[in-house]
Protein backbone atom coordinates (compact mmCIF):
# COMPACT_ATOMS: atom_id res chain seq x y z
CA UNK A 1 0.00 0.00 0.00
CA UNK A 2 2.74 2.62 1.13
CA UNK A 3 4.38 1.72 -1.98
CA UNK A 4 1.32 2.99 -4.51
CA UNK A 5 1.29 5.94 -2.40
CA UNK A 6 4.58 6.97 -4.19
CA UNK A 7 2.55 6.64 -7.14
CA UNK A 8 -0.37 9.47 -6.74
CA UNK A 9 2.80 12.65 -6.62
CA UNK A 10 2.10 12.06 -10.32
CA UNK A 11 -1.20 13.63 -10.30
CA UNK A 12 0.94 16.56 -8.59
CA UNK A 13 2.51 17.09 -11.41
CA UNK A 14 -0.09 16.25 -14.11
CA UNK A 15 0.80 17.05 -17.75
CA UNK A 16 3.96 15.69 -18.15
CA UNK A 17 2.98 12.57 -19.96
CA UNK A 18 1.30 13.45 -22.43
CA UNK A 19 3.85 12.53 -25.52
CA UNK A 20 3.98 9.17 -24.65
CA UNK A 21 2.53 7.15 -27.82
CA UNK A 22 3.06 3.37 -26.75
CA UNK A 23 -0.16 1.46 -26.41
CA UNK A 24 -2.25 1.15 -23.75
CA UNK A 25 -2.80 -2.11 -21.53
CA UNK A 26 -6.81 -3.13 -21.44
CA UNK A 27 -7.49 -3.12 -17.73
CA UNK A 28 -11.02 -4.82 -18.44
CA UNK A 29 -11.97 -7.32 -20.83
CA UNK A 30 -15.51 -8.09 -21.30
CA UNK A 31 -16.58 -11.19 -22.83
CA UNK A 32 -19.76 -12.54 -23.87
CA UNK A 33 -21.24 -11.13 -20.62
CA UNK A 34 -25.37 -11.69 -19.65
CA UNK A 35 -27.06 -10.68 -16.83
CA UNK A 36 -30.24 -11.66 -15.69
CA UNK A 37 -32.27 -10.13 -12.96
CA UNK A 38 -34.67 -12.75 -12.52
CA UNK A 39 -35.90 -13.83 -15.50
CA UNK A 40 -35.03 -10.83 -17.21
CA UNK A 41 -32.05 -10.61 -19.59
CA UNK A 42 -30.48 -6.93 -18.21
CA UNK A 43 -27.20 -7.42 -20.29
CA UNK A 44 -26.81 -9.62 -23.48
CA UNK A 45 -23.10 -10.40 -24.96
CA UNK A 46 -21.81 -7.93 -24.08
CA UNK A 47 -18.07 -7.85 -25.33
CA UNK A 48 -15.79 -4.85 -24.61
CA UNK A 49 -12.49 -3.72 -23.70
CA UNK A 50 -11.78 -0.82 -21.51
CA UNK A 51 -8.26 0.71 -21.73
CA UNK A 52 -6.41 1.80 -18.69
CA UNK A 53 -5.65 6.47 -18.36
CA UNK A 54 -8.83 6.93 -20.43
CA UNK A 55 -12.01 7.54 -19.79
CA UNK A 56 -14.73 5.37 -21.33
CA UNK A 57 -18.55 6.36 -21.09
CA UNK A 58 -21.26 4.42 -21.23
CA UNK A 59 -24.14 6.62 -22.96
CA UNK A 60 -27.49 4.69 -23.29
CA UNK A 61 -31.01 5.74 -22.80
CA UNK A 62 -32.78 4.69 -19.17
CA UNK A 63 -33.20 0.90 -18.65
CA UNK A 64 -30.74 -0.03 -21.34
CA UNK A 65 -28.22 -1.68 -19.04
CA UNK A 66 -25.49 0.67 -18.06
CA UNK A 67 -25.73 0.81 -14.46
CA UNK A 68 -26.24 -2.26 -14.85
CA UNK A 69 -22.29 -2.87 -16.59
CA UNK A 70 -20.53 -0.73 -14.34
CA UNK A 71 -22.27 -2.27 -11.21
CA UNK A 72 -20.83 -5.81 -12.91
CA UNK A 73 -17.53 -4.52 -13.03
CA UNK A 74 -16.89 -4.42 -9.45
CA UNK A 75 -19.59 -6.88 -8.67
CA UNK A 76 -21.61 -4.48 -6.65
CA UNK A 77 -24.74 -5.69 -8.63
CA UNK A 78 -24.95 -8.79 -6.42
CA UNK A 79 -25.71 -6.77 -3.54
CA UNK A 80 -29.37 -6.84 -5.95
CA UNK A 81 -31.38 -10.34 -5.28
CA UNK A 82 -31.55 -12.67 -7.50
CA UNK A 83 -29.20 -11.72 -9.97
CA UNK A 84 -27.22 -14.49 -12.24
CA UNK A 85 -24.35 -14.06 -14.61
CA UNK A 86 -22.53 -15.83 -17.41
CA UNK A 87 -19.62 -15.03 -19.63
CA UNK A 88 -16.36 -13.47 -18.51
CA UNK A 89 -15.20 -10.10 -17.22
CA UNK A 90 -11.37 -10.40 -16.85
CA UNK A 91 -9.40 -7.33 -14.79
CA UNK A 92 -6.20 -6.83 -15.59
CA UNK A 93 -6.14 -11.08 -17.07
CA UNK A 94 -8.16 -12.31 -14.15
CA UNK A 95 -11.52 -13.43 -14.35
CA UNK A 96 -13.73 -11.43 -11.62
CA UNK A 97 -16.13 -14.16 -11.27
CA UNK A 98 -13.65 -16.79 -10.37
CA UNK A 99 -14.30 -18.35 -7.03
CA UNK A 100 -11.13 -17.34 -5.62
CA UNK A 101 -11.05 -13.58 -6.22
CA UNK A 102 -12.42 -12.01 -3.07
CA UNK A 103 -15.38 -9.09 -3.88
CA UNK A 104 -13.24 -7.07 -1.10
CA UNK A 105 -9.79 -7.50 -2.90
CA UNK A 106 -11.06 -6.31 -6.42
CA UNK A 107 -12.77 -4.16 -4.71
CA UNK A 108 -9.61 -2.19 -3.35
CA UNK A 109 -8.45 -1.80 -7.10
CA UNK A 110 -11.87 -0.18 -8.38
CA UNK A 111 -12.95 2.66 -6.38
CA UNK A 112 -16.62 3.47 -7.02
CA UNK A 113 -18.52 6.67 -7.38
CA UNK A 114 -21.81 6.99 -6.97
CA UNK A 115 -25.34 8.73 -8.36
CA UNK A 116 -26.01 10.78 -5.62
CA UNK A 117 -23.77 11.73 -3.04
CA UNK A 118 -23.45 9.49 -0.24
CA UNK A 119 -20.93 10.66 1.90
CA UNK A 120 -20.95 9.41 5.12
CA UNK A 121 -22.27 10.86 8.36
CA UNK A 122 -18.99 11.68 10.12
CA UNK A 123 -16.10 13.88 9.72
CA UNK A 124 -14.72 15.25 6.40
CA UNK A 125 -11.74 13.88 7.74
CA UNK A 126 -12.59 10.63 8.95
CA UNK A 127 -14.95 10.13 5.11
CA UNK A 128 -11.47 10.23 3.63
CA UNK A 129 -10.00 8.50 5.98
CA UNK A 130 -12.36 5.23 5.94
CA UNK A 131 -11.05 3.09 3.13
CA UNK A 132 -7.58 2.95 4.11
CA UNK A 133 -8.87 2.31 7.67
CA UNK A 134 -10.61 -0.45 6.95
CA UNK A 135 -7.36 -1.58 5.02
CA UNK A 136 -5.73 -1.92 8.05
CA UNK A 137 -4.14 1.50 8.17
CA UNK A 138 -3.63 2.56 11.50
CA UNK A 139 -0.70 5.34 11.94
CA UNK A 140 -2.09 8.38 12.37
CA UNK A 141 1.02 10.22 9.90
CA UNK A 142 -0.09 7.95 7.38
CA UNK A 143 -3.84 8.57 7.30
CA UNK A 144 -3.29 12.49 7.48
CA UNK A 145 -1.12 12.48 4.19
CA UNK A 146 -3.60 10.18 2.29
CA UNK A 147 -6.52 12.87 3.68
CA UNK A 148 -4.52 15.41 2.22
CA UNK A 149 -3.44 13.82 -0.94
CA UNK A 150 -6.63 12.62 -1.99
CA UNK A 151 -8.70 15.89 -1.04
CA UNK A 152 -5.94 17.40 -3.12
CA UNK A 153 -6.73 14.94 -5.83
CA UNK A 154 -10.25 15.39 -5.96
CA UNK A 155 -9.60 19.16 -6.07
CA UNK A 156 -11.71 19.69 -2.67
CA UNK A 157 -8.62 20.35 -0.68
CA UNK A 158 -8.59 24.30 -0.52
CA UNK A 159 -12.11 24.67 0.04
CA UNK A 160 -12.10 21.70 3.87
CA UNK A 161 -8.74 21.91 4.83
CA UNK A 162 -9.75 24.18 7.47
CA UNK A 163 -12.78 22.24 8.62
CA UNK A 164 -11.58 18.86 8.42
CA UNK A 165 -13.11 17.85 11.73
CA UNK A 166 -16.66 19.56 10.41
CA UNK A 167 -19.57 16.90 9.30
CA UNK A 168 -19.42 15.97 5.62
CA UNK A 169 -23.17 16.96 5.71
CA UNK A 170 -22.47 20.39 5.97
CA UNK A 171 -21.30 20.54 2.50
CA UNK A 172 -22.82 21.51 -0.73
CA UNK A 173 -24.05 18.82 -2.95
CA UNK A 174 -21.02 19.39 -5.19
CA UNK A 175 -18.81 19.36 -2.65
CA UNK A 176 -19.92 15.94 -0.96
CA UNK A 177 -19.40 14.41 -4.80
CA UNK A 178 -16.19 15.66 -5.08
CA UNK A 179 -15.27 14.37 -1.22
CA UNK A 180 -16.77 11.32 -2.15
CA UNK A 181 -14.33 11.19 -4.98
CA UNK A 182 -11.51 12.04 -2.63
CA UNK A 183 -12.57 8.83 -0.35
CA UNK A 184 -12.67 6.73 -3.35
CA UNK A 185 -9.09 8.16 -4.28
CA UNK A 186 -8.20 7.42 -0.70
CA UNK A 187 -7.90 3.31 -1.52
CA UNK A 188 -5.67 4.19 -4.29
CA UNK A 189 -7.95 2.56 -7.15
CA UNK A 190 -6.41 1.75 -10.42
CA UNK A 191 -10.16 2.16 -11.83
CA UNK A 192 -12.46 4.69 -11.09
CA UNK A 193 -15.82 3.67 -11.98
CA UNK A 194 -18.43 6.75 -12.19
CA UNK A 195 -22.17 5.83 -11.91
CA UNK A 196 -24.02 9.29 -13.24
CA UNK A 197 -21.88 11.02 -10.90
CA UNK A 198 -22.90 14.47 -12.02
CA UNK A 199 -26.91 13.67 -12.13
CA UNK A 200 -27.65 15.24 -9.00
CA UNK A 201 -25.53 18.28 -8.89
CA UNK A 202 -25.41 22.03 -10.16
CA UNK A 203 -24.38 23.31 -13.80
CA UNK A 204 -21.07 24.46 -11.72
CA UNK A 205 -20.80 21.13 -9.70
CA UNK A 206 -21.02 19.44 -12.94
CA UNK A 207 -18.25 21.35 -14.30
CA UNK A 208 -16.11 21.42 -11.54
CA UNK A 209 -16.21 17.21 -11.54
CA UNK A 210 -15.71 17.17 -15.34
CA UNK A 211 -12.69 18.91 -15.26
CA UNK A 212 -11.54 16.68 -12.11
CA UNK A 213 -12.44 13.36 -14.06
CA UNK A 214 -10.34 15.01 -17.33
CA UNK A 215 -7.29 15.63 -14.29
CA UNK A 216 -7.70 12.35 -12.69
CA UNK A 217 -7.43 10.29 -16.18
CA UNK A 218 -3.37 10.67 -16.07
CA UNK A 219 -3.36 8.61 -13.07
CA UNK A 220 -6.39 6.38 -12.83
CA UNK A 221 -8.45 4.80 -15.50
CA UNK A 222 -11.88 6.10 -15.28
CA UNK A 223 -15.93 4.42 -16.67
CA UNK A 224 -18.52 6.87 -16.81
CA UNK A 225 -22.22 5.63 -17.01
CA UNK A 226 -23.84 9.21 -17.71
CA UNK A 227 -27.27 9.87 -19.85
CA UNK A 228 -26.08 13.43 -20.48
CA UNK A 229 -24.67 13.18 -24.19
CA UNK A 230 -22.47 16.36 -24.28
CA UNK A 231 -21.05 15.34 -21.06
CA UNK A 232 -19.58 12.05 -22.49
CA UNK A 233 -18.95 13.81 -25.80
CA UNK A 234 -16.55 16.70 -23.69
CA UNK A 235 -14.76 14.61 -21.03
CA UNK A 236 -14.50 10.87 -23.01
CA UNK A 237 -11.85 9.10 -24.84
CA UNK A 238 -13.88 6.49 -26.13
CA UNK A 239 -17.98 6.01 -25.76
CA UNK A 240 -20.18 2.98 -25.24
CA UNK A 241 -23.56 3.26 -26.58
CA UNK A 242 -25.82 0.38 -24.89
CA UNK A 243 -29.41 -0.45 -26.09
CA UNK A 244 -31.47 -2.54 -24.47
CA UNK A 245 -29.14 -4.33 -22.86
CA UNK A 246 -26.45 -4.77 -25.87
CA UNK A 247 -23.95 -2.47 -26.73
CA UNK A 248 -24.73 -1.48 -30.18
CA UNK A 249 -21.31 0.54 -30.61
CA UNK A 250 -18.24 1.23 -29.06
CA UNK A 251 -15.37 3.11 -30.43
CA UNK A 252 -13.47 6.89 -30.18
CA UNK A 253 -15.83 9.65 -28.97
CA UNK A 254 -15.26 11.57 -31.90
CA UNK A 255 -15.71 8.94 -33.76
CA UNK A 256 -19.10 7.87 -32.43
CA UNK A 257 -20.25 11.59 -32.08
CA UNK A 258 -19.40 12.58 -35.43
CA UNK A 259 -19.43 9.49 -37.69
CA UNK A 260 -21.39 7.22 -36.15
CA UNK A 261 -21.98 3.39 -37.90
CA UNK A 262 -24.56 2.36 -36.52
CA UNK A 263 -28.43 4.09 -37.45
CA UNK A 264 -29.56 3.54 -34.00
CA UNK A 265 -26.53 5.35 -32.44
CA UNK A 266 -27.18 8.12 -34.63
CA UNK A 267 -30.37 8.40 -34.03
CA UNK A 268 -29.66 8.32 -29.73
CA UNK A 269 -26.88 11.25 -30.52
CA UNK A 270 -28.75 13.39 -32.51
CA UNK A 271 -32.26 12.91 -30.23
CA UNK A 272 -34.46 11.04 -32.32
CA UNK A 273 -35.48 8.52 -29.41
CA UNK A 274 -34.41 7.85 -25.94
CA UNK B 1 -66.96 23.75 -22.64
CA UNK B 2 -66.10 23.77 -19.08
CA UNK B 3 -66.55 20.40 -16.95
CA UNK B 4 -66.51 22.24 -13.61
CA UNK B 5 -69.08 24.61 -12.95
CA UNK B 6 -67.02 26.92 -10.28
CA UNK B 7 -70.15 28.74 -8.91
CA UNK B 8 -71.64 25.63 -7.93
CA UNK B 9 -68.36 24.75 -6.20
CA UNK B 10 -68.06 27.80 -4.28
CA UNK B 11 -71.41 27.42 -3.15
CA UNK B 12 -70.50 24.25 -2.17
CA UNK B 13 -67.56 25.12 -0.15
CA UNK B 14 -69.41 26.17 3.61
CA UNK B 15 -70.75 22.47 4.39
CA UNK B 16 -67.00 21.50 2.85
CA UNK B 17 -65.52 23.75 5.56
CA UNK B 18 -67.67 22.87 8.26
CA UNK B 19 -66.88 19.33 8.22
CA UNK B 20 -63.07 19.82 8.01
CA UNK B 21 -63.75 22.01 11.40
CA UNK B 22 -66.02 19.20 12.82
CA UNK B 23 -63.41 16.72 12.60
CA UNK B 24 -60.66 18.80 13.56
CA UNK B 25 -63.08 19.05 17.20
CA UNK B 26 -63.37 14.67 16.70
CA UNK B 27 -59.41 14.82 16.75
CA UNK B 28 -58.98 16.94 19.50
CA UNK B 29 -61.70 15.87 21.87
CA UNK B 30 -59.72 12.06 21.20
CA UNK B 31 -56.24 13.92 22.50
CA UNK B 32 -57.75 15.54 25.21
CA UNK B 33 -59.76 12.12 26.37
CA UNK B 34 -56.66 10.63 27.01
CA UNK B 35 -54.54 13.43 28.43
CA UNK B 36 -57.73 14.06 31.16
CA UNK B 37 -57.33 10.09 32.28
CA UNK B 38 -53.90 10.28 32.94
CA UNK B 39 -54.16 14.02 34.40
CA UNK B 40 -56.83 12.23 36.55
CA UNK B 41 -55.10 9.27 37.41
CA UNK B 42 -51.85 10.98 38.84
CA UNK B 43 -53.96 13.90 40.67
CA UNK B 44 -55.52 10.49 42.69
CA UNK B 45 -52.10 9.14 43.03
CA UNK B 46 -49.93 12.21 43.79
CA UNK B 47 -52.80 13.31 46.55
CA UNK B 48 -53.08 9.97 47.93
CA UNK B 49 -49.39 9.38 48.24
CA UNK B 50 -47.22 12.13 48.68
CA UNK B 51 -47.49 12.13 51.74
CA UNK B 52 -45.93 9.11 52.52
CA UNK B 53 -43.39 9.58 49.89
CA UNK B 54 -39.74 10.76 51.72
CA UNK B 55 -36.21 9.69 52.27
CA UNK B 56 -37.56 7.24 55.14
CA UNK B 57 -39.78 5.40 52.53
CA UNK B 58 -37.23 4.66 50.23
CA UNK B 59 -34.64 3.80 52.79
CA UNK B 60 -36.89 1.43 54.89
CA UNK B 61 -37.42 -2.22 53.97
CA UNK B 62 -41.45 -3.11 54.12
CA UNK B 63 -43.04 -3.61 57.46
CA UNK B 64 -46.45 -4.62 58.95
CA UNK B 65 -46.60 -1.14 60.30
CA UNK B 66 -47.63 1.25 57.69
CA UNK B 67 -45.55 3.96 59.11
CA UNK B 68 -42.72 2.32 59.02
CA UNK B 69 -42.60 0.49 55.62
CA UNK B 70 -40.38 1.23 52.87
CA UNK B 71 -40.14 0.79 48.98
CA UNK B 72 -36.01 -0.45 49.89
CA UNK B 73 -36.06 -3.84 48.95
CA UNK B 74 -38.56 -3.48 46.00
CA UNK B 75 -36.46 -0.59 44.26
CA UNK B 76 -32.77 -2.23 44.63
CA UNK B 77 -34.84 -5.28 43.84
CA UNK B 78 -35.72 -3.18 40.63
CA UNK B 79 -32.26 -2.21 39.56
CA UNK B 80 -30.76 -5.76 40.38
CA UNK B 81 -33.33 -6.92 37.46
CA UNK B 82 -32.15 -4.41 35.20
CA UNK B 83 -28.94 -5.30 35.49
CA UNK B 84 -29.82 -8.91 34.09
CA UNK B 85 -32.58 -7.45 31.59
CA UNK B 86 -30.48 -4.89 30.27
CA UNK B 87 -27.76 -7.05 28.98
CA UNK B 88 -29.09 -10.23 27.98
CA UNK B 89 -32.61 -8.15 26.27
CA UNK B 90 -29.79 -6.04 24.33
CA UNK B 91 -27.12 -8.19 22.79
CA UNK B 92 -29.75 -10.94 22.04
CA UNK B 93 -31.96 -8.25 20.40
CA UNK B 94 -29.91 -6.54 18.59
CA UNK B 95 -27.64 -9.21 17.58
CA UNK B 96 -30.84 -10.97 15.85
CA UNK B 97 -31.79 -7.52 14.32
CA UNK B 98 -28.75 -7.90 12.67
CA UNK B 99 -28.66 -11.26 11.57
CA UNK B 100 -31.91 -10.43 10.08
CA UNK B 101 -31.47 -7.23 8.30
CA UNK B 102 -27.80 -7.54 7.48
CA UNK B 103 -26.85 -11.00 6.98
CA UNK B 104 -29.75 -13.12 6.45
CA UNK B 105 -31.53 -13.91 3.01
CA UNK B 106 -34.95 -12.70 2.43
CA UNK B 107 -36.42 -16.22 1.94
CA UNK B 108 -39.46 -18.29 3.44
CA UNK B 109 -37.44 -19.36 6.69
CA UNK B 110 -36.57 -15.59 7.42
CA UNK B 111 -40.05 -14.51 6.21
CA UNK B 112 -41.72 -17.12 8.98
CA UNK B 113 -39.41 -15.83 11.88
CA UNK B 114 -40.06 -12.29 11.27
CA UNK B 115 -43.76 -13.24 11.54
CA UNK B 116 -42.90 -15.26 14.73
CA UNK B 117 -41.08 -12.22 16.22
CA UNK B 118 -43.74 -9.52 15.39
CA UNK B 119 -45.90 -12.49 16.78
CA UNK B 120 -44.06 -12.74 20.46
CA UNK B 121 -44.38 -9.36 20.53
CA UNK B 122 -48.17 -9.73 21.10
CA UNK B 123 -48.07 -12.21 23.61
CA UNK B 124 -50.08 -11.82 27.25
CA UNK B 125 -47.01 -11.50 29.82
CA UNK B 126 -48.62 -14.19 31.45
CA UNK B 127 -47.55 -16.51 29.34
CA UNK B 128 -43.61 -15.38 29.34
CA UNK B 129 -44.34 -15.95 33.29
CA UNK B 130 -45.50 -19.17 32.68
CA UNK B 131 -42.61 -19.99 30.50
CA UNK B 132 -39.86 -18.92 33.01
CA UNK B 133 -41.30 -20.76 35.63
CA UNK B 134 -41.61 -23.83 33.83
CA UNK B 135 -37.24 -23.16 32.27
CA UNK B 136 -35.40 -21.11 34.44
CA UNK B 137 -37.64 -21.50 37.81
CA UNK B 138 -37.95 -25.45 37.89
CA UNK B 139 -35.82 -27.14 35.00
CA UNK B 140 -32.76 -25.46 35.79
CA UNK B 141 -33.84 -24.77 39.09
CA UNK B 142 -33.09 -20.71 39.19
CA UNK B 143 -35.82 -20.89 41.77
CA UNK B 144 -37.80 -17.53 42.08
CA UNK B 145 -33.96 -15.91 41.86
CA UNK B 146 -33.31 -12.01 39.84
CA UNK B 147 -31.43 -14.32 37.02
CA UNK B 148 -34.59 -16.10 36.34
CA UNK B 149 -37.41 -13.42 36.62
CA UNK B 150 -34.34 -11.27 34.89
CA UNK B 151 -34.03 -13.89 31.48
CA UNK B 152 -38.14 -13.92 32.05
CA UNK B 153 -38.44 -10.40 31.42
CA UNK B 154 -35.95 -10.49 29.01
CA UNK B 155 -37.76 -12.88 26.71
CA UNK B 156 -40.89 -10.85 27.12
CA UNK B 157 -38.82 -7.16 26.01
CA UNK B 158 -36.85 -9.32 22.96
CA UNK B 159 -39.44 -9.08 20.46
CA UNK B 160 -39.73 -5.18 21.32
CA UNK B 161 -36.45 -4.92 21.41
CA UNK B 162 -35.73 -7.01 17.69
CA UNK B 163 -38.37 -4.70 16.03
CA UNK B 164 -36.90 -1.24 17.36
CA UNK B 165 -33.42 -2.15 16.31
CA UNK B 166 -34.52 -4.27 12.49
CA UNK B 167 -36.61 -0.69 11.93
CA UNK B 168 -33.32 1.53 13.08
CA UNK B 169 -30.97 -0.55 11.07
CA UNK B 170 -33.48 -0.38 7.97
CA UNK B 171 -33.35 3.19 8.37
CA UNK B 172 -30.31 3.59 7.63
CA UNK B 173 -29.56 4.46 3.49
CA UNK B 174 -28.45 2.15 1.59
CA UNK B 175 -25.98 4.03 -0.13
CA UNK B 176 -23.86 4.19 2.72
CA UNK B 177 -23.99 0.45 3.01
CA UNK B 178 -22.85 0.71 -0.96
CA UNK B 179 -20.65 3.53 -0.07
CA UNK B 180 -18.67 1.11 2.30
CA UNK B 181 -19.07 -1.85 0.25
CA UNK B 182 -17.59 -0.34 -2.81
CA UNK B 183 -14.44 0.21 -0.87
CA UNK B 184 -13.85 -3.47 0.09
CA UNK B 185 -15.02 -3.09 3.28
CA UNK B 186 -16.46 -6.74 4.59
CA UNK B 187 -19.62 -6.75 5.71
CA UNK B 188 -19.00 -6.59 9.20
CA UNK B 189 -16.78 -3.74 8.79
CA UNK B 190 -19.71 -1.78 7.33
CA UNK B 191 -22.10 -2.74 9.70
CA UNK B 192 -19.20 -1.89 12.72
CA UNK B 193 -18.04 1.52 10.98
CA UNK B 194 -20.82 2.64 9.53
CA UNK B 195 -24.65 0.78 9.81
CA UNK B 196 -24.65 0.85 13.49
CA UNK B 197 -22.97 4.43 14.34
CA UNK B 198 -25.90 5.55 12.56
CA UNK B 199 -28.53 3.23 13.92
CA UNK B 200 -27.92 3.28 17.71
CA UNK B 201 -29.83 6.26 18.71
CA UNK B 202 -32.70 4.55 17.43
CA UNK B 203 -31.51 1.20 18.67
CA UNK B 204 -31.32 2.98 22.30
CA UNK B 205 -34.01 4.48 22.49
CA UNK B 206 -36.43 0.89 21.46
CA UNK B 207 -34.19 -0.52 24.43
CA UNK B 208 -34.85 2.01 27.01
CA UNK B 209 -38.32 2.07 26.38
CA UNK B 210 -38.75 -1.95 26.31
CA UNK B 211 -36.50 -1.84 29.80
CA UNK B 212 -39.45 0.68 31.00
CA UNK B 213 -41.59 -2.01 29.76
CA UNK B 214 -39.64 -4.57 32.00
CA UNK B 215 -39.79 -2.37 35.00
CA UNK B 216 -43.62 -2.15 35.12
CA UNK B 217 -44.61 -5.58 34.11
CA UNK B 218 -45.49 -7.42 37.27
CA UNK B 219 -47.68 -10.23 35.85
CA UNK B 220 -44.77 -12.82 34.68
CA UNK B 221 -43.62 -12.59 38.08
CA UNK B 222 -46.50 -13.18 40.08
CA UNK B 223 -46.32 -16.74 37.86
CA UNK B 224 -42.67 -16.87 38.91
CA UNK B 225 -43.85 -16.57 42.61
CA UNK B 226 -41.62 -13.46 43.42
CA UNK B 227 -42.49 -12.99 47.42
CA UNK B 228 -44.79 -10.32 48.13
CA UNK B 229 -42.93 -9.76 50.95
CA UNK B 230 -39.19 -9.70 51.25
CA UNK B 231 -37.57 -8.20 54.41
CA UNK B 232 -33.84 -8.52 53.15
CA UNK B 233 -32.07 -7.40 49.93
CA UNK B 234 -30.43 -9.64 47.27
CA UNK B 235 -26.61 -9.98 47.14
CA UNK B 236 -26.07 -11.84 43.91
CA UNK B 237 -28.56 -12.96 41.07
CA UNK B 238 -29.25 -15.88 42.95
CA UNK B 239 -31.00 -15.03 45.42
CA UNK B 240 -34.89 -13.99 46.28
CA UNK B 241 -35.86 -10.58 45.07
CA UNK B 242 -38.81 -8.10 44.76
CA UNK B 243 -39.98 -5.22 42.49
CA UNK B 244 -41.83 -1.97 42.62
CA UNK B 245 -45.39 -3.39 41.08
CA UNK B 246 -44.67 -6.29 43.10
CA UNK B 247 -44.80 -4.40 46.46
CA UNK B 248 -47.09 -2.25 45.18
CA UNK B 249 -49.60 -4.99 44.22
CA UNK B 250 -48.78 -6.24 47.78
CA UNK B 251 -50.26 -3.22 49.40
CA UNK B 252 -53.15 -2.22 47.31
CA UNK B 253 -54.25 -5.81 48.31
CA UNK B 254 -54.52 -5.20 51.99
CA UNK B 255 -57.00 -3.80 54.00
CA UNK B 256 -56.19 -0.81 55.90
CA UNK B 257 -56.60 2.38 54.05
CA UNK B 258 -52.79 3.39 55.13
CA UNK B 259 -51.60 0.76 52.93
CA UNK B 260 -53.32 2.29 49.67
CA UNK B 261 -51.19 5.42 50.30
CA UNK B 262 -48.38 3.33 50.73
CA UNK B 263 -49.01 1.72 47.17
CA UNK B 264 -49.82 5.43 45.73
CA UNK B 265 -46.34 6.53 47.02
CA UNK B 266 -45.07 2.95 45.68
CA UNK B 267 -46.63 4.08 42.25
CA UNK B 268 -45.00 7.32 42.38
CA UNK B 269 -41.50 5.92 42.94
CA UNK B 270 -42.04 3.80 39.90
CA UNK B 271 -43.61 6.39 37.45
CA UNK B 272 -40.09 8.77 38.72
CA UNK B 273 -38.38 5.74 37.49
CA UNK B 274 -40.16 5.50 34.08
CA UNK B 275 -40.30 9.18 33.32
CA UNK B 276 -36.45 9.10 34.26
CA UNK B 277 -35.61 6.09 31.53
CA UNK B 278 -37.78 7.51 29.26
CA UNK B 279 -35.96 10.91 29.12
CA UNK B 280 -32.90 9.23 28.78
CA UNK B 281 -34.52 7.52 25.93
CA UNK B 282 -35.85 11.15 24.65
CA UNK B 283 -32.00 12.79 25.45
CA UNK B 284 -30.36 9.53 23.38
CA UNK B 285 -32.94 10.28 20.43
CA UNK B 286 -32.04 14.06 20.02
CA UNK B 287 -29.08 14.25 20.62
CA UNK B 288 -27.82 11.47 18.87
CA UNK B 289 -30.13 11.52 15.61
CA UNK B 290 -28.65 11.71 12.49
CA UNK B 291 -30.40 13.42 9.25
CA UNK B 292 -29.85 12.10 5.95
Amino acid sequence: MTATIEKQKVLEKQGDNKSSKQPKDIVYKTSELNLWYGEIQALKNIDLDIYEKEVTAIIGPSGCGKSTYIKTLNRMIELVPGVKTSGEIAYRGRNIFDKSYGVEELRTKVGMVFQKPNPFPKSIYENVAYGPKIHGIRAKKILDEIVEKSLRGAAIWDEVKDRLNQNAYGLSGGQQQRLCIARCLAIEPDVILMDEPTSALDPISTLKVEELVQELKEEFSIIIVTHNMQQAARISDKTAFFLNGEVVEFAETDKIFSTPSDKRTEDYITGRFG
Amino acid sequence: MRLIDHAKVVNNMKPRILKNIFFKGVFFAATMFGLLVLGILLYRILTQGIGYLDLQFLQSLPSRKPEMAGVKTALIGTIWLMVVVAPVSLLLGVGTAIYLEEYARKNQFTNFIQINISNLAGVPSIVFGLLGLTVFVRALALGTSVLAAGLTMSLLVLPIIIVASQEAIRSVPNDLRQASFGMGATKWQTILRVVMPAAIPGILTGGILALSRAIGETAPLVVLGLPLFLAFLPKSVFDMFTVLPMQIYNWTGRPQEEFHALAAAGIIVLLILLIFMNSIAVFIRNKFQKRY
